[in-house]
């Protein structure tokens, strides 16, 4: 498989120039998912106002062109939007805004959905506040249920 | 991207002109069957078994010791398929290594799967077998022991003469995966003891889909491919007779200029690992340092993952592969620098540059250079660096 021509150019262009790479200093959350054992963890941190609108998003990312693509989309992706709406940046949203990812590479959406979750996890527990519809972030995606449907092994 | 720079020559080599040129003829004029009864044929199949004996000279076997098959994995699979059924009364149990191609690998597991028993061998930190351990996993239904002479990830070259002589001293046969060897070091196999020994084509400028297997005679085997009566009725299929004489002029080339190639390759082999090591921090040098393919280089870039390294280098006209998962297809990094003992996330950051005798310094250099610009990025954007930086502070 040639990871160059499965790519979509979209893909290739957050790859090859990532937008937000970076980190924020004492930021209103920060998370950090994956598994280095399986080659892919991805950090965000997350810089919020008062009104819960996410002014600034960062990433670094350790992992596969496709991790580090969907990384830089999910930072893009969040960025002005309140904290209620940054959690429909669902996996597919990601992918979608992307032009698709290659089969193989669908969990690295995953990835990029639950950093986004496990940084607002911790922005709401750092301001004791509830968000609705937030789960506690988990900190090995292949033991989701959603990983092994995508057909993770 | 300006100059292709290519430094996959462990995953497959060009076709030299001249290579191209003696096979050409063989397609569009003398296109004849050599099984066939008229002259026409019969001067082609004069032409086979000339390519034959240049062959089984390279490698001190005689003529009726090379069988063509269709590439390395063919000769891999019949190598153990074939000998596992021939001696299936005699025992079942084979030896290999936990560092072998997947040709080899998997078809051990398909035996498995059928009855026969295997041992595994680890291998230490630089990749070599331990001869005591493997002459420990000798058993009285012991019928092979398969060893690849050099490893195709991280070069290192197996002590096979000793492995050979230990196979002998117990009455078990010998086979070696030597598809990154031919050509490029010198193999005898009487020397070496060698009883079966598999090589493709293409790995040394010679075309895809042609190698052959070297069976010592006296040895009985069934055939893989069952069909007419060519390669003296154990391999069946009509002789590919452009394959057959691209291999041996291929041979004839490789062999001709064996010691020069490899001293230059060497050469511009440890100018690289050097390099990679004195500017580039946090690398682990893949594979031992002596007995290594003069071509290969194979490193481990910590806090970075492979596939995103080749991409780049890609960009920067650099053709070169990886160990990590997100290469290979599968969650899993390479089993060969698992078995080395890298830990999955180092095994992550794998890169393997193959040399060629094209390959020239600047290309080596430019190499370097691009490489250490890339390292960098990736591992600003790495969250492994990351923490591994925030925590030296902290301890200073």
């Amino acid at each position: 498989m040639s990871q160059v021509t499965e790519y979509s150019e979209k893909v290739m262009d957050h790859f090859k120039n990532p937008r937000n790479v970076g980190e924020i200093e004492n930021p209103a959350g920060v998370g950090t998912v994956g598994n280095a054992v399986c080659g892919d963890i991805m950090r965000m941190y997350l810089d919020i106002d008062d009104k819960g609108v996410i002014r600034d998003a960062r990433f670094k990312t350790f992992g596969c062109g496709a991790a580090i693509a969907t990384s830089s989309m999910a930072t893009e992706l969040v960025r002005g939007k309140t904290v209620q709406e940054a959690l429909e940046v669902t996996n597919k949203a990601v992918m979608e805004a992307l032009d698709g990812l290659p089969p193989v590479k669908i969990h690295c959406s995953l990835l990029a959905e639950q950093a986004i979750h496990a940084a607002l996890w911790d922005y709401a527990q750092k301001n004791n506040i509830k968000i609705e519809g937030l789960k506690p972030p988990v900190n090995d995606i292949n033991e989701t249920k959603e990983f092994y449907e995508m057909g993770g092994k | 991207m300006n100059k292709l720079i290519y430094l996959d020559n462990a995953a497959t080599t060009r076709v030299l002109p001249d290579i191209s040129a003696a096979m050409s003829p063989y397609s569009e004029e003398l296109f004849g069957n050599p099984a066939s009864a008229y002259t026409f044929s019969g001067n082609i199949n004069c032409k086979v078994d000339e390519a034959r004996r240049v062959i089984a000279d390279f490698i001190g076997a005689g003529p009726k010791e090379i069988f063509f098959t269709g590439g390395g994995s063919e000769s891999d699979n019949w190598a153990l398929k074939g000998l596992a059924f021939s001696l299936r009364d005699r025992g079942r149990h084979i030896i290999t290594s936990k560092i072998e191609h997947h040709a080899v690998l998997h078809t051990c597991e398909f035996l498995e799967k059928i009855g026969y028993d295997i041992t595994y061998l680890d291998v230490d930190s630089n990749g070599f077998i331990s001869l005591d351990r493997l002459e420990k996993a000798i058993r009285p239904d012991t019928i092979l022991i398969s060893i690849m002479f050099a490893n195709n990830e991280i070069g290192t070259i197996e002590p096979v003469k000793e492995i050979g002589r230990i196979a002998h001293e117990h009455g078990v046969l010998f086979h070696t995966d030597a598809v990154q060897a031919y050509g490029h070091v010198k193999i005898d196999v009487n020397d070496m003891n060698i009883d079966l020994l598999s090589v493709s084509g293409h790995k040394i400028n010679g075309p895809k889909g042609i190698g052959f297997l070297y069976i010592r005679s006296g040895i009985r085997i069934e055939p893989l491919i069952h069909g007419g009566s060519q390669e003296r009725g154990l391999r069946g299929g009509t002789t590919n007779v452009p394959g057959i004489i691209g291999l041996a002029k291929a041979t004839e080339i490789a062999g001709a200029g064996l010691a020069d190639r490899a001293d230059y390759e060497i050469g511009l082999r440890d100018r690289l690992i050097e390099r990679i090591e004195k500017e580039i921090p946090y690398v682990l040098l893949n594979g031992d340092r002596r007995q290594r393919l003069p071509n290969n280089v194979s490193f481990c870039f910590r806090f970075i993952e492979g596939e995103s390294l080749l991409i780049l280098l890609d960009e920067n006209g650099i053709c070169a592969s990886s160990g990590s998962a997100c290469t290979s297809g599968s969650l899993d990094p390479s089993h060969v620098l698992l078995a080395i003992g890298r830990p999955h996330e180092i095994a992550h950051g794998s890169l393997r540059l193959t040399l060629s005798d094209e390959t020239t310094k600047e290309d080596i250099d430019y190499t370097v250079d691009s490489l250490k610009k890339i390292i960098t990025r990736l591992r600003e954007m790495s969250p492994l660096y990351e923490d591994f930086i925030r925590k030296q502070e902290a301890a200073s």
